[in-house]
């Protein structure tokens, strides 16, 4: 009985496969939203199951560097400060001292600098150098309070933000870079300061940074709420 | 007198058998429809990069560079899409096939599929028949030797695409893994050409069963055979 029942509704999903694949379909109404249940069941297994907090990306020689890396932006032209010099890194959220740190602040902390590879969504890598200040470091100096459990991003490129799960932001390799090649980070890149991680996925490092809120609510980001996955760690 | 009941033998209808076990075509069925979902699932996500190596190349040799899948041939609608169908359908995919290698060993019908060092001969004689270089079949038991390669290497196919796309899905966390394949675009090479290669495979696989045995495709669906080899070991 099992088995007959079994080949009705297997000839029923062959039926709705090829229909599927014959419209391209990202499973409407019904499907759509099980995929993407599937897909928090896989940030939670990639989260805590496959992720050590302590594991680092390799490293490369600075002659192993891509040539051209692309970069995108979401905003209709290339996102530029009016004035640099008033720009300020706002740390706020669950933290005991919320900060603005302004560029010199963030470069008279201590430097992390590492040549890696860089993991693209669409499958394409390339390797650069960055430099910068860990994310860890910044949430000491703001006192962060033990009730949070994640990180959000927010950036001066239209409403481009990413929400981030606190252990991969307190990874040693999780930078705020203000430096990429050994130059000043170029406005193409995120200029004045984007984050950088060789853990994640491109997408998940939010360029032009303006804010970096902890939270105990997990936000989302501009592609994870439109169904990238959510944690997207490598 | 003798040739008159070898006559008669031959004419009679063959013994209606128990072929497959309802775990063997559930999975067998059930793995098709995953696969063409994995396979229209990972055109989509191609198309998003359709090339290997790393940025600025060069590249690895591959027909398909550049090259944009129909829409027919692609499941997800956009990158995204196709990502969530993949990391979706792949938890069923790999369900079935544990589903099936564990029935395999608990039933001991492993047997009768592995390929191993004693069937080389044989399998030298099947290929000599189909090459006409031979007249007679080589007699066989459920399966011949070109069979039992054919299925062995086919679940080998499925092992390296498990294996290659958990080195392309956490690179960094199995960098050892991702090393053992060459490297993340080259691990992403072998993922899609396990593609072509089971293409491949399901094409000669179905002109082999309607041009050698069609019997056996009933047998795959009810699990009764009557056919010219024999069910069992």
């Amino acid at each position: 009985m099992i088995d007959r029942r079994g080949f009705f509704r297997l000839a029923a999903g062959a039926g709705t496969a090829s229909l599927a694949a014959a419209c391209q379909w990202d499973g409407g109404d019904v499907v759509r939203p099980r995929l993407l249940d599937v897909s928090r069941v896989n940030d939670w297994v990639s989260e805590k199951l496959l992720y050590s907090p302590t594991r680092l990306a390799r490293e490369y020689a600075s002659a192993a560097r891509t040539a051209n890396v692309p970069s995108y932006f979401i905003s209709q032209t290339l996102p530029l400060l009016k004035d640099p010099t008033a720009w300020r890194l706002r740390v706020d959220g669950l933290v005991r001292r919320p900060l603005d740190l302004s560029l010199d602040d963030l470069m008279r902390m201590p430097r992390t600098t590492y040549t890696v590879k860089h993991h693209c969504v669409e499958g394409w890598t390339a390797i650069s150098t960055w430099h910068g200040v860990t994310v860890a470091a910044v949430a000491e100096r703001c006192e962060l309070l033990p009730a949070a459990r994640y990180a959000r991003f927010a950036s001066f490129d239209a409403d481009y933000s990413n929400g981030w799960d606190l252990a991969s932001a307190m990874h040693p390799q999780t930078i705020l870079a203000y430096g990429m090649n050994d130059n000043p980070l170029p406005p193409a890149h995120g200029a004045p300061l984007r984050l950088y991680a060789p853990t994640k996925l491109g997408y998940k490092m939010t360029k032009y940074l303006v804010s970096l809120t902890f939270t105990d609510k997990r936000p989302g980001g501009y592609w994870e709420d439109q169904g990238y996955p959510w944690f997207a760690g490598i | 007198m003798a040739d008159n009941i070898l006559h008669i033998m031959s004419d009679a209808p063959r013994p209606l058998v128990k072929r497959h076990h309802w775990i063997v075509r559930f999975t067998h069925w059930a793995t098709l429809v995953l696969l063409i979902g994995m396979v229209a699932s990972g055109l989509q996500i191609y198309g998003a990069y359709a090339k290997f190596g790393e940025r600025g190349g060069p590249y690895y040799v591959n027909p398909f560079q550049d090259a944009g899948f129909p829409g027919w041939s692609r499941l997800g609608g956009w990158l995204a899409g196709g990502l969530n169908w993949h990391f979706a359908l792949m938890w069923g995919l790999v369900g079935v096939g544990l589903l099936y290698l564990s029935y395999l060993v608990a039933s001991g019908e492993w047997r009768s599929l592995l390929f191993r060092r004693r069937d080389v001969r044989g399998a030298i004689a099947m290929q000599q028949y189909y090459l006409h270089l031979r007249k007679d079949h080589p007699p066989q038991g459920k399966h011949n030797p070109l069979q039992k390669l054919a299925y062995t290497f086919i679940v080998l196919l499925g092992v390296l695409s498990v294996l290659t796309g958990f080195a392309i899905y956490k690179p960094v966390q199995f960098s050892w893994l991702t090393a053992l394949f060459g490297g993340f675009q080259a691990a992403r090479y072998w993922h899609f050409w396990a593609v072509w290669v089971f293409v491949g495979f399901t094409i000669v696989h179905v002109v082999l069963v309607f041009a050698v045995d069609p019997p056996s495709f009933k047998a795959m669906i009810t699990g009764w055979y009557r056919g010219r080899f024999p069910s069992h070991d």
